[in-house]
């Protein structure tokens, strides 16, 4: 029966085949239209003036190609240049925080063997099912707590210590690195710091690269940490500072569309430059 | 501590009597390397976590006495209408979640055979996935605003009266699903995508000596060589359609029967100061998320080492 639908298909391949070629590209197109119309009309909307904005429909090509007094309002008034600074300190300080910290564990749970290592192993286990949004109504009682409440430090202790796959993905690239490297430099008088810290380190670089790359693209995306917070005017992030777009333009969508083509411009380099790396790591890091 | 100390190596290379035993090292040393991930996995996860456990026991606003409670907070998120309503919210980004994994499957698939433009296609599926949320929603309501981009499009194609895509509380939730798709699907794809090219070139090449058309190719090869990859990332879409979020709330603040569970446990938490209560929510999801893993880890055991 099945030999028999197999030559069917077989004898059918010259006339199949073509259409499988058209049908093929013709839903690629189709994926790549439904992915970039969204982001392309407000692209456009962008460049409007406000009434032309009001005369003209979505897809409407705008006037003035260089109209960029929305891009000015968004960056000005919309404050989005203060959330970019705030955004990129915290950025700063959370990535070093968590390489740090990631590598540290990671050496510790790799070089060393010591009791209990099998419960902290667990720990840092478990803690990657809890989902993160849910435990804020507990989390926020200890950050309030510590006095860290309404402070960028607020958000730093959070990406940097609730972060347990930059610990893996550590992990796993120093069972790459031979542990003889260890064991000549312990001959030669070194200490488990000196080696961590001139051997082990700098030996970790691509693994670094994942780290800043996945975590990164996380930070600077992250909405409910800083709105939750730092809900200060003066501390918006790039997200919070735009989701403020929604009030006081709330008629004026081709601010707001200026505004979230400002959130995505960087993105889209970012990607364009680093494409091969954020694949990989992306790979690396969602599946854990 | 005396022996301890005796026993730490030094930089001193002459430490030869110590030297025998340093290649284990100072007892505390690996501690001292753990002591701040430690400390900030214990603070910022487990004692949230252990103290969400114990408010979910209590009526408390978050500021003032607690009041142990029982099990009341439990039972009123089992049987209160309002609360049992979005678990049902959560059915539509369920369906969402296979339609994204199906049609991630579907492109993984297509560009794993030779296509032309290969890059560019994979670049514009996945690039949707990097984009900050915040401005995605933007991106959207103005996609599905009355006269919008959407509306645009349909007039097209010679629909003139479309739906109201957010205002119809019967509609909302499919749209709002649907951008959630439209985000999170690239991702999917490229794992797969990466799944299907780290198979084997041989055995395509031994399936094509032997005839197979595509189809027997993905039945035969393809699928059982993803099949991890697919388990692994159908139980993340399971936990993220339950604890689905950003979208709804920054659209439409939950608004038109638009809420997730998560959204009512914020508002329930942080607007209507009932933290005893929202803890107990919190708990039932972490137990059905927890419950997800497990499943998962018992249907793809050693996943974990696999994909590492």
């Amino acid at each position: 029966m099945t030999v028999n639908v197999r030559r069917t298909v077989r004898s059918l391949s010259p006339v199949l085949e073509p259409v499988g070629v058209i049908l093929k590209y013709a839903s690629l197109l189709v994926a790549s239209a439904v992915a970039l119309l969204p982001l392309v009309t407000v692209f456009l909307a962008g460049f409007k003036t406000k009434q032309e904005f009001a005369t003209t429909a979505p897809l409407d090509v705008p006037q003035d190609w260089f109209n960029v007094e929305n891009y000015v309002t968004a960056f000005t008034q919309g404050r989005l240049l203060q959330g970019f600074v705030n955004t990129s300190i915290i950025l700063v300080v959370s990535l070093v925080g968590t390489i740090l910290i990631g590598s540290m564990a990671a050496y510790a749970i790799d070089r060393f063997d010591f009791r209990g290592k099998g419960l902290v192993l667990g720990a840092f286990l478990v803690a990657t099912l809890v989902p993160g949004v849910t435990t804020q109504v507990a989390t926020f009682q200890v950050v309030n707590g510590l006095g860290l409440f309404n402070t960028r430090a607020a958000a730093i202790v959070l990406f940097m210590g609730t972060d347990i796959i930059s610990i893996y993905i550590f992990w796993q690239f120093l069972q790459s690195i031979p542990k003889s490297l260890d064991e000549a430099a312990m001959l030669d008088g070194a200490n488990r710091f000196t080696i961590y810290a001139r051997i082990i380190f700098p030996l970790l670089k691509p693994a670094i690269a994942t780290v800043v790359i996945i975590k990164g693209i996380g930070i600077y995306n992250e909405y409910y940490i800083p709105y939750l917070y730092m809900p200060k005017q003066d501390l918006g992030v790039v997200s919070t500072a735009l989701f403020r777009f929604q009030g006081p333009f709330g008629a004026q969508w081709e601010v707001i569309c200026a505004g979230a083509m400002l959130v995505i411009l960087p993105t889209l380099f970012a990607f364009l430059f680093l494409q091969r790396f954020i694949y990989s790591g992306l790979t690396q890091g969602a599946t854990k | 501590m005396a022996a301890a100390v005796a026993t730490t190596p030094t930089t001193t290379p002459t430490a030869a009597p110590g030297r025998a035993r340093s290649h284990r090292g100072w007892r505390a040393t690996p501690w001292l390397f753990l002591l701040v991930p430690l400390g900030l996995l214990v603070l910022f996860t487990y004692v949230p976590v252990a103290n969400m456990v114990w408010y979910s026991f209590t009526d408390w606003d978050g500021l003032g006495e607690m009041e142990p409670v029982g099990l009341a907070n439990y039972v009123r998120v089992f049987t209160d209408e309002t609360y049992v309503q979005v678990f049902l919210v959560s059915l539509y980004y369920l369906v969402g979640a296979a339609v994204q994994l199906v049609l991630a499957l579907y492109f993984a698939t297509l560009l794993s055979f030779r296509t032309r433009f290969r890059n560019l296609f994979k670049g514009l599926i996945f690039f949707p996935y990097l984009i900050n949320g915040v401005a995605i929603s933007l991106v959207f309501l103005y996609f599905l605003r009355p006269g919008g981009t959407l509306d645009a499009v349909l007039v097209l194609f010679g629909v003139s009266e479309p739906a109201q895509w957010l205002g119809d509380p019967g509609i909302v939730n499919v749209s709002l699903a649907a951008t959630s798709v439209w985000r999170y699907m690239g991702l999917n794809f490229v794992l797969f995508l990466g799944a299907i090219q780290s198979i084997p070139s041989e055995l395509y090449e031994a399936a094509d000596i032997d005839g197979a058309t595509s189809w027997d190719t993905f039945r035969f090869i393809i699928a059982p060589g993803i099949r991890r990859v697919v388990g692994l990332s159908a139980i993340l879409a399971i936990s993220g359609s339950l604890s689905a979020f950003e979208i709804p709330f920054i659209m439409l603040d939950g608004a038109n029967g638009s809420t997730t569970f998560v959204i009512q446990t914020v508002h329930t938490a942080f607007e209507f100061h009932k933290v005893g209560l929202a803890s107990a929510m919190a708990v039932v999801l972490l137990l059905i998320v927890l419950a997800v893993t497990w499943v998962q880890r018992a249907l793809f055991p050693d996943e974990k080492v696999d994909l590492a």
